[in-house]
């Protein structure tokens, strides 16, 4: 239990008499790939809006890092250490790869403010641009750093949010649905690149997936949901030949 | 039982609210455009109605007719044909601009059509015409003119005809369906064309409905006396929720109620109580704003079917080779150099004056750049906000003395405080939400604080001198002229680098994408109030520089809400992002108002100096008017926001890269393709592709 660097217990939330999530509790260990797989409407991301502080539930706690994060908006579990990317993808507008590297690694780091702007101009430096450089070669974005980033195809982009998100430096990085309007290479490249990520930084990943082999090859836990509740949780493969989860999510019949 | 009695004097004044209030609903409702032209609309039909009615002497029922209900739909056709109809599916922003591109030209093209004089006693719609004339009933405590019965029962009308309409009919689902998304309604077969064309036509009606209601309660016939009438209807807009009719009846009944016992039972010889009940509007306005609950949530009408379209072409950012950067530089500096040797050898008094008023209003400008640019957020108050560094200024420099240029500091600081104050609250609202609430800002500040003479010194302006600066005694214009050209060029570098730091990074990120924004854990709110404080600051600082140009911190010459509107409109056309748009509008502000002057009068004296010219010659030349020119300019004013749809980086922005990179390739296409590298090799510094 003490080792859980993201902890959340009982976590309840209604939509006007609908139940959305039911006491869900689920740990995400330190280091540690997860992941939440469901059906459409099962729930994940009204769980994945609870944990990231888009939402707040009507119960329960989330604990991140060993502190209560409950009372705590976005923008201040990011800087917690909750990175995130989005299953509609959210770029910003006008600028260049490297552009969305270096925000969110000044929004990390807090250089450059008005002052610092005003005086110096808070032209890049060669450790941001070295920081930046390691992540865009860690994902295999090199040679795209300086187009601007709406203009990339959407599995380039999808890379674009991960290599933001990493640039925040996470302990735990929320991926919600990063396969989802890819083709199969495309979900392969992503496969690999998380892998990567998984194998150099470190970081614990909770990832919300449709797409089963993929969840299969990256994570090492499951937890699954099915009309707002956990129905199962544990190893991947054990998860995965569960009766109860092959019926619910995998459609078996016997 | 006293206060029974003030509360049923106010009904009256609340129905004409309702009724302002109910048509900017239904415009909204059917259009989802926030349509502030209602007022321009309106003051059509009411001049149609003065010309037929008092000019021409027809009878009650023709004039109306015509004016309402011939006049008033045929322009509600032609906005959504040749405007509405390509703004279907554009953003709010674009959609406020072009409704306020729309105020400022339409009620000037109409006074070129019908002929500026001024027009007294507008007539009501009803058969008497004075109040001692009819009055009902007879003998009663309560005293009901015929203007008064007209507008209740209109009002009666239209609300219970739109309620039905929208309950019970088919049009009105359908109305309804096509302003969620368009091309839903027509995959189930209706005819959205159609449909948006009937709703502008019916809105269009309740607009010249009201402007004929309305106009006998002033003295003359005046567009703006409209406009604001109708910000202070916007109090029972948001109390409906800005969709919920018989709501928004209601809140403009409470609101005539309101005023009519607070007028009732508020001693009246404070000056603070005198400007707060005409102002109770939009203090109503502003409070329901920041604390009515729901309206925060309540998220933009955004077309479910919008991920279907194809996303709009990404922008061509070609990467710009450096002789581009250098060559513009060098061009820039040039003409620079040239305009300030002209200035100091050519012009006069007369044009210089205008020209150094032209460069202090692109300061102003550069205000709107920050908050509008860079921080997204349509802030209609920064002339309000520039008043009050003038006012500081001066203020500061009668008290103590200090040097002027003190005072600048001062007016700038205690702008920016201002601003910081009024950006906490209002920071959190969104695009339509957010204009409004600074526009009721606007308002509360010109009827209760531009009165007190804590504020702006009283009816008499508090003159301001020109100070001397070293060797320089500015009250020659020529020194004046280089001391401003310093201020705009330190102004305009600090806003560059702003923009190009971590601050407009931030702003940008949060404009683009709020959750990503968040995600990657900027304060948005915080950023936010940042940029509208700094705006703020610049503002005060135009404003102080505003008053040392005319000598005086006067709020009607310089800082009417109204003329703050139009530099919205002139800056976000030519480029909210852009100092050279900030400076090119500021100058065009003043100067293209005076040429055009010169223009329309060569005509007439040409015929004053050639007596002899044959009498149809002489008739047509002396048909131009020299006061067509300010008509033409706010027209052209006007017309250049509606563009903004369509260039959202301004028309300055688009034409700069137009050119720019036609030169580009041009210049390639010279060298073949011994240079074809291909873009963005390797990590560069990563600065946008913006111009400065």
């Amino acid at each position: 239990m003490s080792d859980a660097l993201l902890s959340a217990s009982g976590v309840t939330k209604r939509y006007a008499g609908i139940v959305a999530l039911q006491a869900v509790s689920l740990e995400v260990r330190a280091g540690e790939f997860a992941a939440v797989i469901g059906p459409n409407g099962a729930g994940k991301s009204t769980l994945f809006d609870c944990l990231t502080g888009v939402q707040r539930p009507d119960r329960g706690q989330v604990v991140f890092d060993g502190r209560p994060v409950d009372s705590l908006k976005p923008a201040a579990r990011a800087r917690a250490g909750m990175a995130r990317t989005f299953q509609r993808i959210e770029l910003f507008g006008g600028m260049t790869v490297l552009d969305h590297l270096l925000v969110a690694d000044r929004a990390r780091t807090r250089r450059g403010g008005l002052l610092a702007d005003v005086l110096t101009g808070s032209h890049p430096s060669p450790e941001e641009l070295a920081r930046c450089a390691a992540v865009l070669e860690l994902l295999g974005l090199e040679q795209w750093a300086d187009r601007p980033a709406e203009s990339l195809t959407l599995g380039k982009g999808r890379l674009v949010e991960l290599a933001r998100a990493l640039m925040c430096e996470p302990k735990l990085l929320f991926l919600d649905e990063p396969s989802s309007g890819l083709d199969r290479h495309e979900t392969d490249e992503m496969g690999n690149a998380l892998q990567r990520v998984q194998h150099e930084r470190g970081i614990a990943v909770l990832l919300i997936e449709h797409d089963v082999p993929l969840v299969e090859r990256l994570a090492e836990r499951i937890s699954v949901l099915d009309y707002g509740e956990l129905i199962a949780s544990g190893p991947t493969e054990e998860v995965l030949s569960d009766q109860k989860v092959r019926i619910a999510y995998l459609g078996a019949t016997t | 039982m006293q206060l029974l009695e003030y509360a049923i004097r106010g009904v009256p004044t609340g129905c004409v609210f309702a009724l302002l209030a109910v048509g900017l609903v239904l415009t909204y409702k059917t259009s989802g455009v926030f349509n502030l032209a209602f007022a321009g609309q309106a003051y059509v039909s009411a001049i149609v109605y003065y010309e037929l009615r008092k000019e021409l002497e027809w009878p009650l029922v023709a004039a109306g007719v015509v004016s309402i209900l011939i006049v008033a739909p045929l322009i509600g056709l032609l906005l959504e044909r040749v405007l509405f109809r390509y703004l279907r599916s554009a953003g709010s922003m674009a959609k406020l601009v072009t409704s306020l591109g729309l105020l400022i030209a339409i009620p000037e093209i109409a006074k070129l059509v019908f002929g500026s004089e001024t027009r007294k006693n507008p007539p009501p719609l009803w058969w008497v015409r004075r109040t001692d004339e009819w009055l009902w009933p007879e003998g009663a405590t309560f005293v009901l003119d015929a203007g008064q019965i007209a507008t209740m029962a209109s009002t009666l009308i239209v609300v219970v005809g739109l309620v039905v309409l929208f309950r019970f009919t088919n049009l009105g689902l359908r109305m309804r369906a096509v302003v969620e998304s368009p091309r839903l309604a027509e995959l189930s077969g209706v005819d959205s064309e159609r449909v948006s064309m009937a709703a502008w036509m019916l809105s269009s009606v309740l607009a010249g409905l009201a402007g004929v209601l309305v106009a006998p309660l002033f003295a003359s016939l005046n567009p703006f006396d409209l406009f604001t009438l109708l910000v202070a209807a916007l109090a029972a807009t948001v109390f409906g929720g800005l969709t919920s009719i018989p709501l928004t009846f209601l809140g403009g009944i409470l609101l005539g109620v309101l005023q009519a016992v607070l007028a009732g039972t508020l001693p009246t010889d404070s000056v603070l109580t005198n400007g707060l009940r005409p102002s109770l509007p939009f203090v109503v306005l502003f409070l329901l704003l920041l604390f009515r609950p729901g309206l925060r949530s309540t998220r933009e009408l955004a077309d479910p079917l919008a991920t279907v379209d194809a996303p709009p072409p990404p922008p061509v950012v070609r990467a710009r080779p450096p002789w581009v950067a250098t060559g513009a530089r060098a061009f820039g500096t040039v003409a620079a150099l040239i305009a300030f040797l002209v200035s100091w050898f050519v012009l006069d008094q007369y044009w210089l004056g205008l020209a150094i008023s032209g460069l202090i209003l692109s300061v102003t400008m550069m205000s709107l750049i920050v908050v509008v640019g860079m921080g997204g957020m349509l802030s209609l108050c920064q002339a309000a906000l520039a008043a009050i560094g003038a006012f500081a200024l001066a203020q500061v420099v009668q008290a103590t003395g200090v040097p002027v240029v003190v005072g600048l500091v001062a007016g700038v600081l205690i702008a920016a405080a201002v601003g910081a104050l009024l950006a906490v609250p209002v920071v959190r609202l969104d695009g339509v939400y957010l204009a409004l609430a600074t526009l009721a800002f606007a308002l509360m500040f010109q009827s209760i604080f531009v009165p007190l003479s804590w504020v702006s010194g009283g009816a008499v302006p508090i003159s301001v001198p020109r100070p001397v600066v070293g060797p320089l005694d500015l009250s020659d214009d020529r020194y004046f002229l280089v001391f401003v050209i310093v201020c705009a060029t330190a102004t305009a570098l600090v806003v560059i680098r702003l923009r190009e730091g971590t601050t407009g990074r931030f702003l940008q990120a949060l404009q683009t994408s709020d959750v990503a924004a968040a995600s990657i854990g900027i304060n948005g709110p915080r950023a936010r109030v940042v940029a509208f404080t700094i705006a703020a600051g610049i503002a005060g600082f135009g404003g102080g520089l505003t008053a040392i140009d005319l000598g005086q911190a006067s709020y009607e010459a310089s800082f009417p809400y109204l003329i703050g509107l139009v530099w919205v409109a002139l800056l976000v056309s030519a480029g909210a992002r852009s100092i050279q748009a900030a400076v090119m509008s500021g100058l065009f502000f003043f100067l293209f108002p005076a040429l055009l002057d010169k223009l329309f009068a060569l005509p007439g004296n040409w015929v004053e100096s050639n007596p002899d010219a044959p009498s149809w010659v002489a008739s047509i030349a002396n048909a131009v008017q020299p006061t067509w020119a300010q008509s033409v300019a706010f027209i052209l004013f006007g017309i250049g926001a509606i563009t903004y749809a369509k260039h959202p980086e301004g028309s300055i922005e688009a034409q700069t890269t137009a050119s720019i990179n036609a030169l580009v390739r041009r210049v390639e296409a010279r060298n073949g393709d011994r240079e074809q590298a291909p873009v963005g090799a390797g990590v560069g510094p990563g600065a946008g592709g913006s111009t400065p």
